[in-house]
């Protein structure tokens, strides 16, 4: 019975599958990268949705291709991108608090507004305490 | 023309169109960090055509390409992101 089954064509379908659930996440993330009102909305859109597409389409590539060392350079490239890209956006998210980037009107903002005025006095007393630069 | 073929090109031309919206964004984003978190799209963006573009010509060697286009993805973003907290305090 089972060399019945064309191994080739097995892997090419769950491959294939693979690859369009990858882009139809990539396309959501890019109209919504496009569509949303906020930088903030923009940023959480696009880390989630960029990280899952491009796992699935690299680990379609993976099963495809069904070699060891190929599968080593995906599990590296999926790794990488998982630790990455949340860590990079939380240091952009936290860059655009501190830079007064706007929010939408209608972020509910009640609890955040505490930390927002204490790190931006901050701000301003650490401006106003740095020596003037010498010429 | 195998049905495997068809997705892959449906998939690299779908992954353009995604570049041309990303593009839009990049032209269009009112601030400095709308313009990164664009630029960073664009890279997952290259690397998914990339891993494509493998799969549709056979060759492995071109899968190096992609990581180290996710490494240096991340740096690009993070040095922005050091430039900014720097520039405007």
């Amino acid at each position: 019975m089972w060399e019945e089954i064309d191994l080739l064509k097995l892997r090419e379908i769950i491959s294939s599958v693979f690859i369009l659930l990858g882009i139809a996440f990539m396309l959501i993330a890019s109209i919504g990268l496009l569509r949303f009102p906020d930088f903030y909305c923009r940023m959480s859109a696009i880390t989630k949705g960029s990280t899952l597409g491009l796992g699935l389409i690299v680990s379609g590539m993976g099963i495809y291709f069904n070699q060891p060392d190929m599968a080593l350079k995906v599990t590296l490239i999926i790794s990488f991108t998982f630790v990455t890209a949340p860590v990079a956006a939380h240091v952009m998210a936290r860059t655009a608090v501190r830079n007064k980037v706007p929010f939408w009107y209608k972020t509910n903002l009640t609890e955040f507004k505490e930390y927002l005025r204490k790190k931006h006095q901050e701000d301003k007393e650490a401006k106003k305490e740095e020596p003037a630069p010498k010429a | 023309m195998s049905i495997f073929t068809t997705t892959l090109l449906i998939a690299i031309s779908v992954l353009s169109f995604c570049l041309v919206l990303v593009s839009i964004r990049f032209i269009l984003g009112p601030t400095l960090p709308d313009r990164i978190t664009a630029f960073d799209l664009f890279v997952a963006n290259t690397i998914g055509i990339i891993a494509i573009y493998t799969e549709l010509t056979g060759h492995e060697n071109f899968i190096d390409v992609a990581i180290i286009l996710s490494v240096f993805g991340f740096l690009g973003s993070i040095s922005f992101a050091y430039y900014l907290m720097k520039a405007y305090r």
